[in-house]
């Protein structure tokens, strides 16, 4: 999964990267090959004290180095450039994705998994493609040139590379195998003390309300001891990680010392050669040590990678029609036949069997308990889901044959929980209509009961809204939302639970208002509360996913059980 | 020796920038402290507890960093000893080494003399490895134990670390327990909620690597220069002079990545907002055909986060090829300059050998330490933040004459009580009102009158400014807390439940609560109905996103968790959140259940509840304006009639009870205490 998605998103930066892997090849080069001049001014200028020599191969190190810090840079450029651009075009990648997802993929990952992907993850695995570029590529180049400059210096003292690499990747390994696990379970442990924080904060009231101060006290001391001991835990562990490697370095250069010794004794080396060959073998050692660091990092990485390509490879169960009809529709019937809904992997249908119409110009509540059905029915016909038994259509049009822009443009959605998007007041209502005027907006937020509070705040239209439309009051936002429906002047309007929020007094003045505007449409409508839909033309109650009554209110007062249930409930719970 | 170090580093920076740290990290890449050396004086007193150990570390330090730095040194004797043997083989055996040099001169090789001189070597014989054994021998034995030493240095001070933070999160914990309700009020939730966790973390990160990496990188940083001196001062000078200069090109880079990662933060807040709105917003954006809009803003906000991260990237990148290109200027320069005293015979190849290595090993340190100067800063930052919130005021201590907690019957008065939250705003003024034993009264009134702030008087959740307020006729200001407390039962609109499951939820009315009295007290207020259809029951877990509870079954927990209490004296306010009919019916038979054989205050917005109340208070600005029940109040013809006439009774009322309540549900969500 991850190779898969490093390859597919980084093929249009091929160049960049054959790049930034040669600029690493040459600096990697530069750098191993100082030691080995170093080693010729030792054998072939201290030596015999040709101080010439000694200059001349000075100033050509130092042309090394100017090299080695040119490339180095140059890739250091290009390949942030690289993975930054990785980055960006996974994150643009999974956001056309989702955009294109129906209410029933996002709801099968949720929104808030979605937005953890679609940041978090691509950022982890952005982070390794920086690491590639900057260690991967060159730990391994160091690596083997390296053992070959070692090996020329000296072959017979290769061995030592052979014992030395091994240890210290197990070492390295072993303390990280331990770190890593305790990592995790600290910031679970993090995330605990954090929550705890959290709700006592949040109900510092009821704590005291009901004297729990001691047992908030031990809640938190444990979770607190619990997070300590970790941290003790890998803290031991990191104490014992750079020790431990700086003494297998440390014991690697008396050991080349010792048999270096030996070799030079016998004649087989050279001084200088001796030199050198240390200075590679820590070369080595610190492109292990990298390596094993990098190696960490990947399985968290792969996991973040099969979570982001398993949304790009999602299909949207609503697929627009090849082509789709884009007639505009005058009247804005809806009928739904033998409609049947089941989520994915739901063992039982959310609504079965659902057959009726809404005719333009009348009004059509829903009514049923939690749960029954009615916000995914009404979702059925923008096709937000696509129903998996019977059809929906409008105008006598499956809505699956509608080019989807067509469909949408007939309809005015308004949400149970009424979200608005950041920006102004003025930008949600555009939400609506795009080119609406002001004097559009204004219409609108007057039908709404909005204009009042609107035109009360300093900036009026222009009024800032926040993500969510969180720094307005509920009935407030419920009113926005409904402006921006209304602005559209759709054919069909979907109110769901629409005026939960509002006053008894507001929503009088709002449906009042609604009359003259809806008059030509057809009108749909969630409703909690039995009184607000008394003199609905129809009304149809669901229960558990089916129709269990069609009619007005007299006539289901007299037909339908579940109705007169219903509203004998709402009458008890308030006589009581 | 640099790597790992390195990614440390690294991984600091991009934790700063990981969102899952939350959107409040981002304040603290830039941030500095106010009072840098007060706090830090502050923050080195917590440390204070662990002097012991503290001085134990410094004593680990110092050994570990001298024999370690030692080793080289050493070492180079070692190298000079095979050096020796080398060069000694080339001459002929039987000649002194005057001779040898003398013969090196005649025979015109006046350098190769000058090197000699410079050696300690007997012609013709080649190493002496008894002497290298030795050397590498005490090498060896220096490395160990510098090793050794290291370790418990590491092993104490990651103690040390650990047992401040937890102190300082303990304190954390109890200052927050004993803060007066007004402290809460006063400052937004989030920036409370940052200073303990965010801040908290900053500060326990940085104290954790600042503590363990400063003190041995300066450490190491004298000590290599002692060495070097001690080696060559004419070479030790051309180091020491290249070290402002990286330390410079250091800071200077570090300054300027900064700021690319402060603005790769924001536009990272930025993006994140915008995915967070396009998901949560999803199906709107689709039924208004605003996708193509969507996605295009997404793109602009998407390139510059691409262009801020890039360049915030590729300047913290540059900082390890700057240093490594100094270390190798260095390197050149000493193997040059080292060759050729060698040559001439004044230095010793092994000390070259030596210096090479203090060299190398020398920029790291240097550029740790320019990078800790940072972190310092914002765990200082941090610290302040901390030391702010323990420095708040407490409640004031408890006058108690401890007064008997035995049950008490539940009657109130408040007598000539004045209360203002803001001493140039006068909320309740001479309030009077006598309630007697199993009482229900009512409050009603519009937004701002004070409701809240009455109940919250009888919680004693905040002193008052004058007049008392008994219970049973004893003054509670004259009671303990936890005493007035422990007799008041009280079901808030925000239904606040912690994360756990359904029966600790409830046992929380009564801590050590029996399974029967839990499911007795679940019965009553209609809890056990729901919990039964729950796949895990009373052991469901009760969390924010827990979308198998709703928001009223909620609501039942906490009038559930009330009953368990088993107070003598009620508070209520009424739920207005919108819960479908049947559970809203449940609430009204649980909330009923709650209040019988109690003395209880309502606040209420329900018509039932109004009516049937035994005494109706009418707040309007602090004061109660009237009081009475329903039928004495209507006729009144006064401020309740009014209220009574405007929500009651909405225009097109065909007769049908409205469950609206007197204040306009649409202030309400704004209303948490009034003020």
């Amino acid at each position: 999964m991850l190779l898969r998605l490093l390859r597919e998103n980084l093929r249009p930066y091929k160049r960049w990267i054959a790049f930034v892997v040669a600029l690493q090849l040459i600096g990697t080069i530069a750098s191993l090959y100082l030691p080995s001049l170093n080693a010729d001014i030792i054998d072939k200028g201290v030596v015999t004290g040709d101080t010439g020599y000694i200059m001349r191969i000075g100033a050509w190190m130092l042309a090394v180095s100017l090299i080695q810090i040119a490339c180095t840079i140059t890739a250091v450029y290009f390949g942030a450039k690289t993975a930054m651009a990785f980055g960006r075009d996974v994150r643009s990648r999974f956001f056309r994705r989702v955009g294109s997802f129906s209410s029933r993929e996002v709801g099968r990952f949720g929104a808030p998994s979605l937005i953890n992907r679609n940041t978090n993850d691509v950022q982890q695995v952005q982070m390794l493609v920086v690491m590639a570029f900057t260690m991967m590529i060159s730990a391994p180049i160091m690596l083997v040139g390296g053992v070959i400059m070692a090996m020329r210096e000296d072959i017979g003292l290769s061995w030592l590379v052979a014992v030395a690499v091994p240890v210290l990747a197990a070492i390295t390994g072993l303390i990280i195998s331990r770190m890593v696990p305790g990592f995790r379970l600290m910031q679970t442990r993090l995330d605990t003390v954090n929550k705890v924080l959290r709700e006592q904060i949040t109900g510092i009231r009821v704590i005291r309300a009901f004297v729990r101060e001691p047992f908030e006290t031990d809640r938190f001391a444990g979770a607190n001891t619990e997070l300590t001991d970790i941290g003790i835990f890998v803290g031991r562990w990191m104490a014992a990680m750079f020790p431990t490697v700086m003494m297998v370095m440390n014991a690697s250069t008396v050991a080349v010392l010792w048999f270096g010794g030996h070799r030079i004794d016998a004649g087989a080396m050279q001084i200088g050669a001796l030199t050198a060959f240390l200075s590679y073998l820590i070369q080595i050692l610190i492109s292990v040590m990298m390596s094993t660091f990098m190696l960490v990092m990947v399985p968290r990485a792969a996991v973040s990678a099969e979570r982001i390509v398993e949304v790009l490879d999602t299909r949207s169960s609503v697929v627009p029609p090849e082509l789709g009809v884009t007639s505009v529709v005058t009247h804005g019937q809806v009928e739904f036949r033998a409609a049947e809904f089941t989520y994915a992997g739901a063992a039982h249908p959310v609504l079965r069997d659902i057959s009726f119409s809404a005719k333009p110009g009348k009004t059509t509540a829903i009514i049923g308990s939690t749960g029954a059905g009615k916000t995914t029915l009404l979702s059925l016909i923008p096709r937000l889901f696509d129903v998996t038994g019977g059809t929906v259509l409008v105008d006598g049009v499956d809505v699956r044959d509608f080019d989807p822009e067509a469909l949408w443009a007939t309809i005015g959605l308004v949400p149970q929980k009424a979200y608005l998007f950041s920006g102004t007041v003025a930008s949600n209502l555009r939400h609506g209509k795009p080119d609406a005027t002001e004097e559009e907006m204004w219409e609108a937020l007057e039908i709404a009961q909005a204009k009042a509070f609107v035109a009360g705040l300093p900036e009026g239209l222009d009024a800032p809204i926040a993500q969510g439309g969180t720094n307005v009051s509920g009935g407030q936002r419920q009113r926005l939302a409904i402006a921006r429906a209304v602005i559209r002047r759709p054919e069909i309007y979907l109110f769901d639970d629409s005026f939960s929020a509002l006053d008894v007094a507001t929503d009088a003045r709002l449906r009042h208002a609604l009359e003259p505007v809806t008059r030509g449409s057809t009108v749909l409508i969630v409703a909690q509360r039995v009184f607000t839909i008394t003199d609905a033309d129809q009304i149809v109650v669901l229960e558990d996913g089916a129709v269990v009554g069609l009619g007005t209110h007299d006539e289901l007062l007299a037909t339908c059980p579940t109705y007169v249930e219903i509203v004998e409930s709402q009458l008890k719970a308030e006589a009581s | 020796m640099s790597t790992p170090q390195k990614m440390k580093k690294t991984e600091r920076i991009t934790g700063h920038m990981t969102p899952g740290r939350g959107p409040h990290g981002g304040g603290m890449v830039g941030q500095k402290a106010s009072n840098f050396k007060s706090s830090t004086r502050r923050l080195v007193g917590w440390l204070h507890p662990e002097r012991t150990k503290i001085w134990a570390i410094i004593v680990a330090a110092i050994a570990s960093v001298a024999l370690a730095v030692t080793g080289p040194r050493v070492l180079g004797r070692g190298t000079d000893i095979i050096f020796a043997g080398a060069v000694g083989k080339t001459l002929p055996a039987g000649m002194t080494k005057a001779q040898a040099i003398d013969a090196a001169r005649a025979a015109g090789h006046g350098q190769v003399a000058d090197l000699i001189s410079g050696i300690d070597l007997v012609p013709g014989q080649g190493i002496d490895f008894g002497a290298l054994w030795h050397v590498l021998a005490i090498v060896l034995a220096l490395y160990v134990g510098s090793t050794l030493l290291s370790y418990v240095q590491g092993w104490l001070l990651n103690d040390v670390v650990q047992n401040t933070v937890l102190r300082l999160r303990a304190a954390v914990e109890d200052k927050i327990n004993s803060v007066p309700l007004r402290y809460f009020d006063q400052q937004p939730r989030g920036e409370l909620l940052s200073r303990v966790t965010n801040d908290m973390d900053n500060l326990a990160q940085s104290l954790q690597q600042t503590m363990s990496q400063m003190l041995t990188s300066l450490l190491t940083i004298v000590f290599i220069m002692v060495m070097m001196i001690d080696i060559s001062w004419t070479l030790a000078l051309f180091v020491l002079v290249t070290v402002p200069v990286s330390m410079a090109l250091a800071a200077v880079v570090m300054r300027r990545s900064r700021t690319q990662f402060i603005g790769q933060w924001r536009h990272t807040g930025a993006l994140n907002a915008q995915v967070e709105e396009g998901f949560t917003g999803h199906s709107l954006t689709k039924v208004f055909g605003r996708q193509v809009e969507v996605q295009a803003d997404f793109e602009v906000e998407n390139d510059e986060l691409y262009e801020s991260s890039f360049r915030a990237q590729f300047l913290s990148g540059l900082i390890m090829p700057i240093m490594m290109f100094i270390g190798n200027i260095n390197y050149v320069v000493i193997a040059v300059l080292g060759g050729l005293r060698v040559a001439g015979g004044t230095m010793s190849l092994g000390e070259v050998q030596a210096f090479i290595q203090y060299t190398r090993r020398f920029t790291q340190p240097v550029t740790q330490v320019a990078s800790m100067v940072n972190l310092l800063q914002s765990g200082v930052a941090s610290a302040e933040r901390v030391f702010e919130l323990l420095d708040a005021e407490e409640e004031e201590p408890e006058h108690a004459i401890a007064l008997s907690t035995t049950t008490r019957n539940g009657r109130v008065s408040f007598e000539h009580v004045s209360f203002r939250y803001e001493d140039d705003q006068p909320l309740i003024e001479d309030l009077s009102l006598a309630v007697e034993p199993g009482q229900t009264i009512a409050i009603v009134g519009p937004t701002g009158a004070g409701k809240t702030t009455l109940v919250n008087l009888i919680m004693r959740f905040y002193e008052l400014d004058s007049g008392r307020i008994t219970l049973d006729g004893e003054d509670i200001s004259q009671m303990r807390r936890h005493d007035v407390r422990a007799n008041t039962g009280m079901v808030l609109q925000d239904t606040w439940l912690f994360d756990g499951t359904i029966r600790d939820n409830i046992a929380y009315g009564k801590l050590g609560a029996s399974e029967e009295e839990i499911h007795a007290a679940a019965e009553a207020t209609f809890v056990d109905r729901f919990v039964h259809s729950l796949p895990d029951g009373y052991d469901t877990i009760v969390d924010d996103e827990g979308a198998n509870i709703s928001a009223g079954e909620k609501q039942l927990i906490t009038i559930a968790r009330a009953f368990l209490a088993n107070p003598a004296l009620l508070i209520l306010d009424e739920a207005t959140s919108s819960v479908d009919t049947r559970t809203e019916s449940l609430l009204q038979h649980a909330m009923a259940a709650l209040r019988t054989q109690r003395t209880s205050f309502v606040i209420a917005h329900r018509l039932s509840t109004i009516r049937d109340a035994d005494l109706i208070l009418v707040m309007e600005h602090g004061a109660i304006v009237e009081q009475g029940n329903h039928d004495e109040l209507i006729a009144k013809g006064a401020a309740y009639a009014k209220l009574y006439n405007a929500q009651f009774t909405g225009p097109r009322n065909s007769g049908m009870p409205q469950a609206s309540g007197v204040a306009a549900p649409a202030d309400r969500a704004r209303m948490r205490p009034d003020k």
